[in-house]
């Protein structure tokens, strides 16, 4: 783990820490959390590293890489014995409790904890409590070695290399734990342009040195590269939907900057240009004054026959609610990225959140036909946001697909995607040819509801659409009968999704299914709960996990096979409700026995979904647990 | 082809507005300037909001996509940006564009998208039972006002020039023949158009009503009304910019123009500025093959619908082998 105040490069030093391990081999998992603030409150991202394949975080932390006094307070009690904390020589003196930037709340649960561990006033005091508890503590000169950095420079102004004090975390680290400095180096490289990568190395060579000279092997761990055949990837969420989305088609994306959403759309803006096998083409992205302009823009871009989306968070969504049930009441293939984060209101704008599940479900005034899709992890959020745009025009009906902070913000190694072969289904979009001779309307009344669909534009065709109810022709019809029919066709299409749409794809069922135990949940708890039951299956306990994918229309009769007769049915998911449980209640007519839930703000980590489930299945917890780790 | 107003009239749809709305007139002009242009229903796309201006699409043979209250220009973008080969025109009323939608009258200002957006200003709500629209001039009292407007009036003329619109004009909705030349010159003008449509409302606003328009309160010497209303064209006045260094007077003298109102309405075209790169020509310098290959005209799959994006650009930068 490695924190410190926000802008001194945490960010950067999580990217270049996580590649650096990728290169040799390892499976990284890595979080990221930071405040609504631009620069000086706590930052950190925690990594988790391993021979095997990661799926999510744990508590401990094992190497504590802390830019600041702040870090070491904060996360020094999760530091564990035989662990290492890398701290400011400098800071030692530093009275604790005066540190500026801690809130009130958490500098009463410190000085609590100070006074009950009997510890002095000081940094050093708090890390001589570290080492009593078996915790190794590396004071490293920061700024002595930075002067040294800046002499080999030729820059004798400490200012403009203090933000390197990340790189110099890294490198004492990454000697600590006897890693290959080459790979850091590459690592860096890939970061950064090449003059400042070459400032970050000579850094990085210092720190190493300093600190292989200093430590010799006092740090137990050890970490070794390991020979891979296979191509990995190391990327966000974010990422993940961005290529996702070309793959998928989407040529116009629309945002206004929120957070944890905007990341996406920059990254299609700066790779605006795609390469495909024959020519180029582009994905325009566009940054529109408010939400409601980039739902509407992007359905407008819909309607001349692109294939858009937009991407957003909780209060952005709120104001798309209009913009949406106009989309449905025009049967418009839009996609809508939805990045859940701590709600409601402005709520905690850069921490998580899975709350917002029934406002995506009911969203927009009246009745009318959306998919929503929730991705579990990177890789589905990958495939999750190309199949949105097939399923939004194969049934003309919006899409919103689910993702939340926890997913966004991570960053995680995959085996490099295989996307060859992802088909492109525009659900029959006719063409001028097909519309020859023949009058064409819009909302034409078939049996599966589905109405042929040409693009605004397409000769042979003039077409109208309109928010108010319409008939086939897509004009204003307030007449009963027509309402009703019209009513029943943008309806049944969601019974066509039901049926056609494979149960594979709608939902994911990891562990025992044999056993009378079953955890369901969605979104990004997935890699804690498959953890957690595979080391709970070892222990032998056995457990399912039904993941559900599609949450609208919810397969219901799919997932009441799955839950029927099950003793403990455990529903886990990061909001304060139980949001899933109850929707499965209301469909299946199936109640959750066991609540797990979180809504702190932070993602939930195997060791406390661990430490939920076996409490749950030894008969010692109550109905509701509430989860609390992460600072 | 030769097109005539007639190939333009929707025969399915009554146009339900009141007896002697100006939207009539508004719907001839609409129609009179596209067959004079030979603009192909299939390529014009008209976008509106909500209210009585809202339905003028129903009653035009040429696409129609009728919107939310306010939201107009931001669909009309979006479908503009995917296809700029469309004919886009955004039709809207005072409340919907300046009222609920003006924060989007203002930022589309700023893209200057190649298309032409018709503000119907007939100063009251109609469709709601005559509220003030924006557009209502302060201590006015119209007919189902419980007490005078307390609010001042948005300058739409005003706030058009100075939100970055190129071409911006002002017509009557009973001079169908004038209105009708303005729309023509708002197409053909390259970047964002806007007009601004006078008009009564017959039923709602006894105030600003066709008479007023008309001057039948303020009749000359000999018994003639003297209109409300003068042409700019008709007094020499020149709206064009031609060139970066009179593009600040020509604002402020336009500005000046928008002032005036009372016995003394100007219409015509205020300022014009066609030099000025539209948002399709900076997406073009960023995207080359961006007019011809829009994003609504790419293949998107194969000959087998496989995605043919390459995603290797991609993905490279994301290897850790």
């Amino acid at each position: 783990m490695a924190g410190g105040a926000q802008g001194a490069g945490v960010d950067a030093a999580a990217t270049i820490f996580g590649r650096a391990c990728g290169y040799g081999g390892l499976w990284v998992f890595g979080r990221r959390e930071y405040h609504s603030n631009i620069k000086g409150l706590h930052s950190y991202f925690h990594l988790r590293l391993a021979k095997q394949e990661v799926l999510a975080n744990v508590n401990d932390v094992d190497l504590l890489a802390a830019f600041d006094a702040e870090t070491v307070v904060r996360h020094v009690q999760e530091v564990v014995p035989k662990g290492g904390i890398i701290v400011d020589a400098l800071e030692m003196g530093v009275k604790v409790l005066e540190i500026p930037t801690l809130p009130p709340e958490f500098r009463a649960e410190l000085k609590k904890w100070m006074i009950e561990n009997n510890i002095g006033e000081t940094l050093k005091d708090v890390l001589e409590y570290a080492k009593k508890h078996n915790v190794k503590v590396f004071p490293v000169p920061y700024r002595a070695i930075l002067a040294n950095v800046g002499k080999t420079l030729n820059t004798p102004q400490l200012s403009k290399i203090t933000r390197m004090i990340n790189v110099l975390t890294i490198g004492v680290s990454f000697a600590l734990l006897k890693y290959d400095k080459g790979l850091v180096e590459r690592a860096i490289r890939a970061q950064f342009p090449q003059k400042i990568a070459n400032m970050n190395i000579i850094a990085l060579d210092q720190a190493y040195e300093f600190a292989e000279k200093t430590f010799k092997a006092e740090f137990k761990h050890k970490l070794e590269k390991i020979d891979v055949s296979e191509e990995r990837v190391f990327l966000t969420g974010n990422q993940a939907v961005a290529m996702g989305k070309v793959l998928g088609g989407c040529r116009v994306q629309t945002y206004y900057p929120i957070t944890p959403a905007a990341d996406e759309s920059e990254y299609l803006e700066a790779h605006e240009i795609l390469k495909t096998r024959d020519e180029e083409e582009s994905i325009v992205v566009i940054q529109t004054e408010d939400e409601i302009a980039a739902i509407n823009s992007a359905s407008g871009a819909c309607l001349a026959g692109a294939r858009a989306a937009t991407s957003t968070s909780g209060p952005g969504f709120s104001l798309m609610a209009e913009g949406l049930g106009w989309a449905g009441n025009s049967e418009v293939p839009v996609v809508i990225t939805y990045y859940q984060r701590g709600a409601p209101a402005t709520g905690l704008p850069t921490r998580h959140g899975q709350a917002d599940l029934r406002f995506a479900m009911h969203a927009g005034h009246g009745e009318f036909a959306r998919i929503i899709l929730a991705s579990g992890d990177i890789k589905e959020c990958f495939y999750d946001a190309a199949k949105a745009f097939n399923l939004a025009e194969k049934y003309q009906m919006p899409v919103i697909h689910l993702i939340d902070k926890a997913m966004a913000n991570c960053s995680q190694t995959y085996p490099i995607f295989d996307y060859r072969g992802f088909k492109i289904d525009r659900g029959g979009l006719l063409t001028e040819k097909d519309l020859e001779g023949s009058e064409y309307k819009r909302f034409q009344f078939t049996e599966t509801g589905i109405s042929p669909r040409a693009a605004l534009g397409t000769k042979n065709a003039v077409m109208w659409y309109t928010g108010d109810e319409h008939n086939e022709s897509g004009h204003i019809s307030e007449e009963p009968l027509n309402r009703r029919l019209m009513m029943e066709k943008r309806m049944k299409k969601l019974d066509l999704v039901d049926k056609e749409v494979p149960a594979e794809e709608k939902m994911n069922f990891f562990g025992d299914p044999l056993s009378e135990n079953c955890v369901v949940s969605w979104g990004s708890p997935k890699g804690a709960i498959i953890e957690s039951i595979r080391m709970l299956q070892e222990e032998g306990f056995n457990l399912g996990f039904l993941q559900m994918r599609m949450l609208d229309p919810l397969p219901a009769e799919a997932v009441k096979r799955v839950l029927m007769g099950k003793k403990r049915i455990i529903d886990l998911e990061d909001n304060y409700t139980g949001q899933l449980g109850g929707i499965i209640k209301e469909k299946t007519g199936i109640s959750p026995t066991h609540y797990v839930l979180k809504y702190t703000g932070r993602p939930t980590s195997t060791t406390e979904v661990y430490n939920a489930l076996k409490a749950i299945m030894t008969g010692k917890a109550t109905e509701k647990e509430v989860l609390m780790f992460g600072s | 082809m030769v097109a005539k107003p007639s190939d333009y009239r929707v025969s399915d749809v009554y146009a339900d507005w009141c007896p002697g709305c100006g939207d009539f007139g508004i719907m001839n002009a609409l129609q009179m300037a596209f067959a004079e242009l030979e603009l192909e229903p299939h390529r014009v796309v008209m976008v509106s909001g909500i209210g009585c201006s809202g339905k003028e699409p129903h009653n035009v043979k040429a696409n129609g996509v009728h919107t939310l209250h306010g939201r107009t220009l931001p669909f009309a973008m979006g479908i503009k940006i995917a296809n700029p080969q469309l004919e886009v025109l955004a039709i809207g009323g005072d409340g919907d564009g300046l009222g609920i939608g003006a924060g989007h009258f203002v930022n589309t200002g700023r893209r200057n998208l190649d298309m032409t957006y018709i503000i119907h200003n007939n100063g009251v709500y109609g469709l709601t039972k005559g509220q003030a629209a924006p557009t209502l001039k302060r201590d006015l009292q119209t007919k189902s006002l419980p007490r005078p407007n307390i609010n001042e009036a948005v300058n739409a003329i005003g706030l058009a020039i100075i939100s970055g619109y190129t071409f911006v004009a002002r017509s009557y909705a009973y001079d169908v023949k004038h209105l009708k030349d303005v729309i023509k010159m708002a197409i053909q003008h390259k970047g964002l158009a806007f007009v601004e449509c006078l008009q009564p409302c017959p039923t709602y606003n006894d105030i600003n009503t066709k008479d007023w328009y008309a001057g039948e309160d303020r009749k000359d010497a000999e018994g003639k009304p003297q209109s409300r209303l003068y042409k700019l064209e008709e007094m020499g006045f020149d709206p064009e910019v031609r060139d970066w260094k009179d593009d600040f007077s020509k604002k402020m003298i336009a500005l000046e123009k928008a002032q005036e109102w009372g016995d003394q309405i100007p219409i015509g075209v205020f300022y014009k500025k066609e030099y000025e790169t539209t948002y399709e020509d900076r997406l073009t310098a960023r995207i080359p093959f961006y007019p011809t290959r829009p994003p609504a005209k790419q293949k998107l799959g194969d000959e087998e619908s496989n995605s043919s994006v390459d995603l290797s650009e991609f993905l490279d930068s994301l290897k850790t082998s």
